[in-house]
């Protein structure tokens, strides 16, 4: 059986996405080898600096190709490109990073190679070139198994369900330059220019998340400034006392901040911050949830970290029911101590 | 301009979801439009009240889904319509795609509108599948409108995306997908409840829509509960908050997580 797979390499303005390489490296161990093969398609800025690490990360070969219609990305001239080389290799499969960029590819390659999309899936079996897929459905309330009936199956994978890619220096391979499928003048869509989100949380890739809820705002004994009148602004201004410090704890750990959906609603923090079924999906190393209850919507959204540490004053909020480790106390005491210890051990 | 808005109704987010005889329940819970759609249909109210138009909002699925609909009435949409079929008892998103785009294009709209996902599949594929089948640009994870030209028919987005914002300007038509970024969405108004509870909502088969029931592609041949974590539930006491601290930090070293 020769598992053929094209292995989409998502990047941003050159810059790879170490999510990328996770593709790649899941995509060389589903291939049969010997005679399964890897082809990372590369498009854009930088191609060929990446085409070389995606041979080292496993792939056999690599498609490049820079033109200047692919230099911001924009699905339709990407997506007719992936769809062109599908057309021609008859791969078994395309694998995909799960980016916002991901998913829409896939979504679009599925309808120009009349197939299926596999999104966000967390485990593959390949059951003689078919590949039976496992994925979180209802924010990972459920999973199911899902199968693409056609080919070439497409999947988008999860950051960091498939483990940590393995480089390999030694490895070799031929880098082809394709040509675009469409011209500039074939496009209806242009881009304009880029905003940079202030202090933007990168939640979905992060190894380890701090996340606050309402008990931040629970610590009564600071006062708020008296031209704060109005009692849900004073009520705010705690809380963003309270997260400032579950921000110090997320910097001392390097980890990125996060917030349950009661607190982003009350209007603590920003929404970018969210994790939950209406917010972000995460899985990280360590998450630490402090003065969360624990609603179902965020426990779908962070239940498979892999250690899990609650922080909470009521010994019977449902968070302590995933955690690993808990403590049931004020946060107000254990946070800023939680901080000063891990300064003095991990040496910052 | 006539502004297409497709809802989907699932199991309210606060919901257990379980799986009894290999089908999925949701106990009591009620069914609810997807709150994702939510923005979606807050979006079409705010273009259609800023540069005029209609809205007309659609969704796929049983006869229950006209509750769903009846939100989107309720928050100010124009019309709604369901679209059903039983030969399309359990579309993927590569179906629901291919009827929607039918849809769109028998309505005459210059924008369709998404939410960025259903909260029950979770797949954002429909939006930009419909965009390719119909071959419009597809504009997803919307955060901001910041222009729309009828007249030289384009629409310039700020687009939600790991590394910041995007800005892209496309011609119309085009399908836009909605994130949270863009706004809360309204409540229905008191009016509009009442305009909602009588309206009268059409229902479209797929030979109305002169289509062939699409092939299905993607197979579920399992769904389960996810294994119960295995938590030992650590409790960490001690006579002070650094003590505490101190052993939490202990086990998260051992535990290599740090």
């Amino acid at each position: 059986m020769a598992g053929n797979i094209l292995a989409y390499v998502d990047h941003f303005k050159g810059r790879p996405l170490q999510a990328s390489w996770e593709v790649v490296s899941a995509a060389r161990k589903l291939a049969a080898e010997p005679d399964g093969r890897v082809t990372a398609l590369i498009f854009g800025p930088e191609a060929e600096k990446m085409a070389q690490a995606s041979i080292h990360y496993g792939a056999d070969e690599a498609l490049i190709c820079e033109d200047a219609s692919l230099a911001d990305y924009r699905p339709e001239p990407i997506a007719a490109l992936i769809s062109k080389i599908g057309k021609e290799h008859q791969p078994d499969a395309i694998f995909f990073t799960t980016s916002t960029r991901g998913r829409e590819l896939a979504a679009m390659v599925a309808i120009d190679l009349d197939s299926g999309v596999l999104p966000d899936v967390i485990n593959i079996e390949n059951q003689g070139g078919k590949l039976v897929a496992t994925r979180p459905i209802y924010a990972g309330k459920l999973l199911a198994k899902v199968e693409c009936r056609s080919k070439p199956q497409l999947l988008t994978l999860r950051v960091r369900a498939f483990g940590k890619p393995v480089e390999d220096s030694s490895r070799s391979g031929k880098v082809t330059k394709v040509a675009t499928a469409l011209g500039e003048t074939q496009l209806a869509t242009k881009v304009v220019d880029y905003a940079t989100v202030e202090g933007r949380v990168s939640l979905g890739d992060a190894a380890i998340i701090v996340s606050g809820g309402r008990g931040t705002s629970n610590n009564l004994t600071l006062t708020p400034p008296a031209e704060i009148t109005d009692e849900k602004q004073r009520e705010i201004w705690r809380a963003q006392q309270g997260f400032r410090m579950v921000g110090e704890l997320a910097q001392v750990l390097g980890g990125a901040l996060g917030a349950s959906r009661a607190a982003v609603d009350a209007g603590y923090v920003p929404y970018d911050h969210q994790v939950g079924q209406t917010g972000k999906v995460v899985s990280p190393d360590l998450y630490v949830a402090v003065g969360i209850s624990g609603a179902i919507q965020h426990l779908a959204g962070m239940r498979t970290s892999k250690v899990i540490v609650a922080i909470n004053k009521d010994p019977d909020a449902p968070i302590f029911g995933v955690a690993r480790y808990g403590v049931v106390g004020d946060l107000f005491e254990i946070v800023p101590a939680l901080t000063k210890v891990l300064k003095e051990r991990l040496h910052k | 301009m006539k502004i297409a808005v497709f809802v989907k109704q699932v199991p309210d987010s606060a919901a257990k979801m379980a799986v009894d005889n290999g089908t999925v329940t949701w106990g009591e819970a009620p069914l609810v439009i997807n709150p994702w759609d939510e923005y979606a249909v807050e979006a079409a109210l705010v273009l259609a009240e800023k540069y005029g138009g209609e809205v007309s909002a659609l969704s796929l699925g049983g006869e229950s889904a006209k509750e769903a609909l009846k939100h989107a009435l309720a928050m100010g949409c124009g019309e709604a319509i369901l679209i059903s079929d039983p030969a399309i008892p359990s579309p993927d998103a590569g179906a629901t795609a291919r009827i929607l785009a039918a849809a769109a294009t028998k309505l005459g709209v210059y924008l369709a509108i998404f939410g960025k996902q259903a909260i029950d599949a979770d797949t954002g594929l429909t939006a930009p599948m419909t965009a390719r089948l119909l071959g419009w640009p597809s504009l997803t994870l919307v955060a901001a409108i910041t222009q729309l030209d009828a007249v030289a028919k384009s629409i310039r987005v700020e687009r939600g995306i790991e590394e910041g914002r995007q800005v892209v300007e496309g011609k119309l038509p085009a399908i836009l997908s909605i994130g949270k970024d863009f706004g809360e969405p309204r409540y229905p108004s008191f009016m509009g409840i009442r305009k909602a509870s009588k309206a009268e909502i059409p229902t479209w088969s797929l030979a109305e829509l002169g289509i062939p029931a699409p092939e299905i592609k993607v197979s579920w041949p399992e769904i389960f509960s996810p294994p119960p974590r295995e938590v030992s539930g650590d409790l960490i006491t001690g006579d002070s908050a650094e003590e505490i601290a101190s052993k939490l930090v202990d086990k998260l070293l051992a535990a290599g997580v740090l």
